[in-house]
């Protein structure tokens, strides 16, 4: 990201304490327009607070936040907020609205035509996978609780805000439609240009969606950074902790063909040119070990044993290039 | 069915009176729910916001609903005189614990994810209030309002007690009569008017929250309209009366009077015996019925108009008891004749003054006089198992007075215990647990003994033309033979039926009698 693009979201050492207990100590970051910070931490790290310290649901004891160059205790937060989309992980949709008119809360609010509304409202239903014929009229108990997330996430679309803050939106979900749902959510083409901010306690959601992650432990934060950068070099012991269990997974996660490339004879020197080069270690284990898998084993010029040994060189040197 | 029978034939004679009664009754609750609505919807709202006030807010509405409703109406009397304004804010105070309730426990059953997101979605307090919270609250805010109309379409039966109208007054003047037509004729529409309306609202309740916010607009602008519907009888005339229930129905009552005295243009209002007199004081009523001895005539300066056609019959006081009680106790007789005689209207309404406006106590009383007529004996010792002789009275001071003079004088001079069954409803009452032995005596009145339990024909009552000792005897003569009941000799008062004025209007307009009452009216 050039340096010289102005911030969307500028948040400057807030604090915040309830009582005698600081829920949120010296925060600071900036967000890039289009970029997915993920807000990560184990429960009670102040990580929703902070995130509803965005749209004022919470207000700063300490600290300034600026949305587009703003200081957002100059701006209504209702005006605010309607510049934002909310998601929540209770999802929290008007149990006495239909679908589509939960979808037309925030257009109807800024007075969007009707046309307009009625317009957006199918475009989204449709590219959520909820046939708008079928299911605009619908209550919300009647939907299941992936549908209803789903309309959740509409909501929050509908009046196309170029900002979206998510509160755990996946955790009440069952892992199935957890993983189906954040596979659309990643795919969606609505979410490409937005900077999202999203609240999860979820290392292996926050590794899938995050360009940066901040990274919380009892109100501070411990690392900012990309997910390579804290999984290859934590800032501390917590850092370093957090990841431990999973931390097979989210390397096989990070780490992509083109690190691979210097250590795999027959890719090296031209992975870019190959196409190959994004596809994650994991992809590639996937589609090499599954006689199924949708990648003819032709398509890699490797074969398993080759790109394990060079995971394993790849990490040696992560692993030397952190120690110096 | 031969009560079914009457039951209709009741209505179908009274069926003006009747949609006037239902129309009444329906303005009652339309507008005292309007009311509560009104306030207790956004007090309710005040403390979702206010939590901490809770308890205060509820604890009183609550205490006001645990206020009996008759001792409630008569608080408000001095501050609303009579009519529509005290049943309505009675009605109105009776009302607003429900709805206040329900609304707190209706916004505070939204969920707090639904408010949260709708905040988060920009939506501000108030169109949270109205899109979200309202609308999800109103199913259990109906419940609260359907639950505070049954209980007004219940206590508005007793607006009739303060001239309010409404079905109450057919319920109380058959209580007063002893006419059960007359009450099933009022109580049967106000049940079925309780059943309507919840029905009604359990129909509302079902209704989506949608429809529900477009059915609580439509009742917000129905309610003021029924409770316009409700329009007192106004006083049309010169002046306006207010009668006791058992006074407008009995046949020596207003009939017999309004037949003797040609009385007319006399717009009159139904009111509890209890108010007739403060209604009277307060300058809300100008003619009311009362009894010739009450001692608040005294105490409020009223006049007794005088009968001068004698349509009142008679109301000697004397003690009726039953003559196994006298036989088996032969020592009572002389001990109850010491009161005979020596009891005049003037002293009768001197005692109940002390009772009735100086709040002085019965007992007290009655022993004071004993002691100033020498009369008075300390009681003797009970020999263990003594038998007893119970007393009642009817609910009203004279009757405790007269009960205590008794009480008194039978435990100094004999050696008899004395139970007091006081405050028994009414003259059926008493007569019927003389008759089946629950009590042995009471006093009673020459008068009520003729025409509300002898109920003789009318040859037989103009034959006794209204002569004291010719009542006396009659009755005394009667009730041997018909119940075997006696009657011993009268105290010496005659507390009859009396038409009372403000003695200062009175004076103002020339009226001492009836019949100037009746010239007054129609001239």
């Amino acid at each position: 990201m050039p340096e010289s693009v102005a911030p969307v979201i500028r948040a400057t050492q807030l604090h915040k304490r309830y009582g005698a207990h600081a829920v949120v100590q010296n925060v600071s970051f900036a967000l890039q327009p289009g970029e997915t910070l993920v807000l990560l931490g184990p429960s009670g790290c102040g990580k929703t607070t902070l995130l509803k310290m965005l749209n004022r649901l919470v207000e700063p004891d300490a600290g300034s936040i600026e949305v587009n160059g703003q200081d957002v205790r100059h701006q209504r937060p209702e005006q605010l907020r309607r510049g934002m989309g909310y998601v929540i992980q209770q999802v929290g949709l008007l149990p006495h609205y239909t679908v589509a008119e939960n979808i037309a809360v925030v257009p109807r609010l800024l007075g969007q035509s009707a046309a307009a509304i009625a317009h957006r409202t199918q475009a989204l239903l449709t590219r959520l996978h909820l046939p708008p014929e079928r299911y605009a009229g619908q209550y919300p108990h009647q939907l299941s609780g992936g549908q209803q997330q789903r309309v959740g996430l509409a909501r929050a679309l509908a009046a196309d805000p170029p900002i979206i803050l998510l509160d755990e939106p996946f955790g009440a979900l069952d892992p199935i439609t957890r993983a189906s749902i954040r596979r659309e959510f990643r795919e969606l083409d609505e979410l490409r240009h937005k900077t999202v901010v999203l609240v999860t306690h979820d290392v292996t959601e926050a590794f899938e969606l995050a360009d940066r992650i901040l990274l919380l432990n009892a109100g501070q934060v411990q690392q900012l950074g990309t997910p390579r950068e804290l999984l290859f070099q934590p800032a501390n012991a917590f850092v370093r902790h957090f990841f431990a269990a999973e931390r097979l997974a989210l390397q096989l996660r990070t780490l992509t063909l083109a690190d691979l490339a210097p250590f795999l004879p027959s890719l090296a020197g031209k992975a870019a040119a190959s196409g190959l080069a994004p596809t994650t270690v994991q992809d590639a284990l996937e589609a090499l070990t599954n006689a199924d898998g949708n990648f003819p084993k032709s398509s890699y010029p490797f074969d398993l044993a080759q790109l394990m040994a060079a995971f394993g060189q790849a990490l040696q040197r992560e692993e030397a290039a952190w120690k110096h | 069915m031969e009560t079914l029978k009457e039951l209709l034939t009741f209505w179908h004679l009274q069926a003006g009176k009747l949609g006037d009664q239902i129309q009444q009754h329906i303005g009652l609750t339309a507008a005292s729910l309007l009311l509560a609505v009104l306030l207790g919807v956004p007090l309710g709202l005040l403390l979702t916001r206010r939590p901490r006030w809770a308890p205060a807010v509820l604890g009183v509405a609550g205490a006001l609903q645990t206020v009996p409703s008759i001792a409630l109406l008569g608080f408000l009397i001095p501050l609303l005189g009579i009519g529509p304004r005290p049943a309505i804010f009675a009605l109105f105070l009776y009302s607003l614990l429900p709805i206040i309730r329900n609304t707190l426990t209706g916004i505070q059953g939204v969920s707090p994810a639904v408010v949260e997101a709708a905040r988060g979605l920009g939506l501000t307090d108030g169109q949270i209030l109205r899109r979200v919270e309202l609308p999800l609250a109103l199913p259990v805010l109906f419940a609260g309002i359907r639950t505070a109309t049954v209980i007004n379409v219940g206590v508005a039966t007793l607006a009739a007690y303060v001239a309010a109208g409404g079905l109450g007054e057919f319920i109380f003047g058959g209580i007063a009569l002893n006419n059960p037509v007359m009450i099933l004729a009022g109580a049967l529409p106000a049940a079925a008017l309780a059943l309507a309306f919840d029905a009604a609202l359990a129909g509302l309740q079902r209704l989506s929250a949608r429809r529900l916010v477009r059915v609580g607009a439509a009742l917000l602008v129905l309610l003021p309209v029924l409770g316009v519907l409700y329009v007192l009888p106004q006083a049309a005339g010169k002046l306006l009366a207010g009668f006791s229930p058992e006074f407008v129905g009995r046949a020596d009552g207003l009939p017999g009077l309004k037949n003797a005295y040609q009385l007319r243009r006399l717009p009159s209002v139904v009111l509890a015996p209890a108010l007739v007199y403060e209604a009277a004081r307060h300058q809300d009523v100008d003619l009311i019925d009362g009894y010739s001895t009450d001692g608040r005539i005294r105490a409020y300066n009223l006049l007794v108009l005088q009968d001068d056609r004698r349509v009142f019959p008679p109301y000697y006081a004397a003690p009726v008891i039953r003559p196994a009680v006298l036989a088996a106790h032969p020592e009572l007789a002389p001990v109850l004749a010491q009161l005979a005689g020596q009891i005049s209207d003037s002293v009768m309404t001197n005692l109940n003054y002390r009772v009735d406006y100086l709040h002085q106590e019965p007992r007290a009383v009655a022993h004071a006089f004993l002691r100033r007529r020498g009369l008075w004996r300390t009681p003797r010792p009970l020999a263990p198992g003594a038998p007893v002789v119970r007393l009642g009275s009817k609910i009203f001071a004279e009757q405790y007075i007269l009960v205590e003079l008794y009480a008194a004088l039978i435990r100094g001079n004999t050696g008899l215990a004395v139970e007091t069954k006081t405050g028994l409803g009414g003259t059926t009452i008493c007569f019927e647990a003389l008759r089946t032995g629950e009590i042995d005596l009471y006093p009673e009145y020459t008068g009520t003994g003729l025409q509300v339990l002898l109920q003789p024909s009318a040859a037989v009552l103009d034959s006794l033309g209204g002569s004291p000792p010719a009542v006396f005897h009659y009755v005394q003569q009667e009730f041997r033979r018909r119940y075997g009941l006696e009657w011993l000799a009268p105290l010496g008062f005659n507390n009859t039926y009396a038409l009372l004025m403000r003695r200062q209007q009175a004076r103002e307009l020339g009226i001492s009698s009836i019949s100037q009452l009746s010239r007054y009216l129609r001239h």
